[in-house]
């Protein structure tokens, strides 16, 4: 980073943290240096963009798997629905900082061999978000009016027909917002990539704290990062949902 | 019909449902009906709330299993009973397109609008081309009145004028029979009488219909025959003048009579 810009950041950051200080009557004795932010901001970029990533594949990833589950829960077999239901309610029901902790420590056991952090992590995180995403996909499609299945079925639709033209358009437009409420979950939730050494954000963080000392200025910066990445989201989310509105 | 007492040719008849039964849980909804209507007959189903009028119709289009008898409609039979499968999925639709039925909450599609929704059936299920699907779509909306509304999304259409796609709806299938269930049930009083006059316009061009309602004057006008249901059968059926003004069944006699004193009319 270019030293004369990164100096002025640092310095302004500074000041504004006396202000604020000063401000809040605070007695405080600690002196705040952004300056060694700035130093190791590339790390933390790094980390950022793993971030980013690991949020974007688990997304995609409990998505495709949501939509295959969500799928299979609506069919009429209970040998079909059954299994997928417990997958969905245990990955609901327990802590994903377990899980993540479970397949990284645990499953090891089973295996006989153990997983790479990135592995346990994105499989966890993947599960997960799976799990949710079929329950918002059935959740979806069950919300559509039974109006709706019969008047397709009564001009002769088949299955897939109503679903393509008629439920899925409508379920669709239902899904977009508790879709996009857990992607910025998911997205949080990727600091729990930290547990197992997963080299996140956050990892890169707690990291350059043990070196440095300096954890008020690495944790405030990495929490204006995450800010930073999810407001925009949130608000692309709610232009989208504005706009598929009928 | 002046084949009336000439045995019914099989292609003379529609519809011919032979001693139906429908359960549902332990509900015995449907206790044996059976129903011939034939080519061009517009034939009314009456009935008190809950005598499986909807039931009915549901069933001869398959929407509801039965668990018993045979339904037909022009060439296809399809037997229910012990040994006998409902339809696969593509048999069923294929059934379906000849049947066209129209509900009581109209049940347009929201996410398409009005002309969207009459050609629908014709380019997803017929596979149709669009643009000859859109000119059979136009001529529609023109026949049920509604071509300045062709571009309107449902929930900017009157309940008058959604059930009026409705049907437009169900003829772009060019169905030859259609079933209304109800259909001015859901409407202000005001906006019946432009939906009763479409189907009056159908009825006059010779449309093969099943017509559940409880517009008694409109039946006593349209109906070649009209079935009265009491608890999942048919318990009297003849022409208008007959069912409506010559009830014999004592239940039916109750029927037109708290009617008439519900609508604070008398029989004329
Ligand atoms: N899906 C269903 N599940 C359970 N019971 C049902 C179902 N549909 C209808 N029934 C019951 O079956 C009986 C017949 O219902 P149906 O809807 O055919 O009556 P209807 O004559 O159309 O009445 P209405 O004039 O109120 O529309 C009723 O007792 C009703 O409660
Ligand atoms: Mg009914």
């Amino acid at each position: 980073m270019d030293a004369i810009f990164g100096a002025n950041i640092c310095w302004l950051l500074s000041r504004g943290l006396h202000l604020l200080n000063d401000l809040a009557g605070g007695h405080g004795t600690y002196q705040a240096d952004f300056c060694v932010v700035v130093k190791h901001f590339d790390a933390l970029l790094r980390g950022a963009g793993i971030t980013l990533l690991y949020a974007f594949g688990t997304i995609v990833g409990g998505l495709v798997l949501g939509v295959l589950c969500g799928t299979a829960m609506l069919s009429r077999h209970k040998f079909l629905t059954l299994p997928f239901n417990a997958y969905v309610q245990f990955f609901r029901c327990t802590p994903l900082l377990v899980q993540i902790v479970w397949f990284y420590y645990a499953l090891p056991m089973l295996l006989g061999y153990s997983l790479p952090a990135w592995m346990a992590s994105g499989l966890g995180l993947t599960l997960y978000m799976g799990a949710f995403c079929a329950e918002i996909f059935r959740g979806g499609i069950q919300s559509i009016d039974r109006g709706q299945w019969q008047a397709a079925r009564a001009l002769g639709m088949t299955y897939l027909q109503l679903m393509r033209r008629v439920i899925l358009p409508q379920a669709m437009r239902r899904m977009i917002p508790p879709f996009t409420n857990q992607s910025v979950l998911q997205l949080k939730n990727t600091s729990l990539l930290y547990v197992v050494a997963g080299h996140d954000l956050m990892y890169y963080a707690a990291q350059l704290t043990s070196q440095t000392f300096r954890p008020f200025e690495f944790y405030t910066t990495v929490a204006m990062m995450y800010f930073v990445m999810l407001y925009p989201a949130t608000k692309f989310a709610k232009r989208l949902e504005a706009r598929v509105d009928i | 019909m002046s084949a009336a007492n000439l045995p019914a040719a099989s292609d003379d008849v529609m519809i011919r449902i032979t001693d139906l039964h429908k359960h549902y849980a332990k509900l015995h909804a449907l206790k044996g009906v059976s129903l011939t209507v034939k080519r061009g007959e517009v034939l009314f189903v009456i009935g008190p709330s809950g005598c499986g009028k909807s039931t009915l119709l549901r069933c001869i289009n398959l929407l509801e299993e039965p668990a018993a008898g045979t339904v037909a409609v022009g060439e296809d039979v399809i037997h229910f009973g012990p040994g006998h499968r409902m339809p696969s999925g593509g048999v069923l639709a294929k059934y379906r397109t000849q049947i066209g039925m129209v509900f009581q909450q109209f049940d347009l599609f929201p996410h398409m609008t009005a002309i969207q929704n009459v050609m629908e059936g014709p380019v997803t299920v017929k596979g149709i081309r669009r643009k000859q699907a859109f000119t059979l779509a136009r001529e529609l909306l023109k026949k049920v009145g509604l071509s300045e509304k062709e571009n309107n999304y449902p929930r900017n259409l009157s309940g008058g004028q959604a059930q009026r796609v409705a049907i437009a709806r169900a003829l772009a299938m060019q169905p030859r029979v259609m079933l209304f269930d109800e259909v001015t049930s859901a409407l202000d009083p005001e906006l019946v009488g432009e939906v009763l006059g479409v189907m009056f316009q159908l009825a006059e061009e010779g449309t093969t219909m099943v017509v559940v309602t409880h517009e008694m004057a409109f039946a006593s006008e349209v109906a070649d025959r009209i079935v009265f249901m009491d608890a999942g059968q048919i318990v009297e059926e003849g022409t208008a003048d007959d069912v409506l003004l010559q009830p014999r069944n004592p239940r039916l006699q109750s029927f037109l009579a708290r009617f008439h004193h519900n609508m604070g009319t008398a029989p004329s």
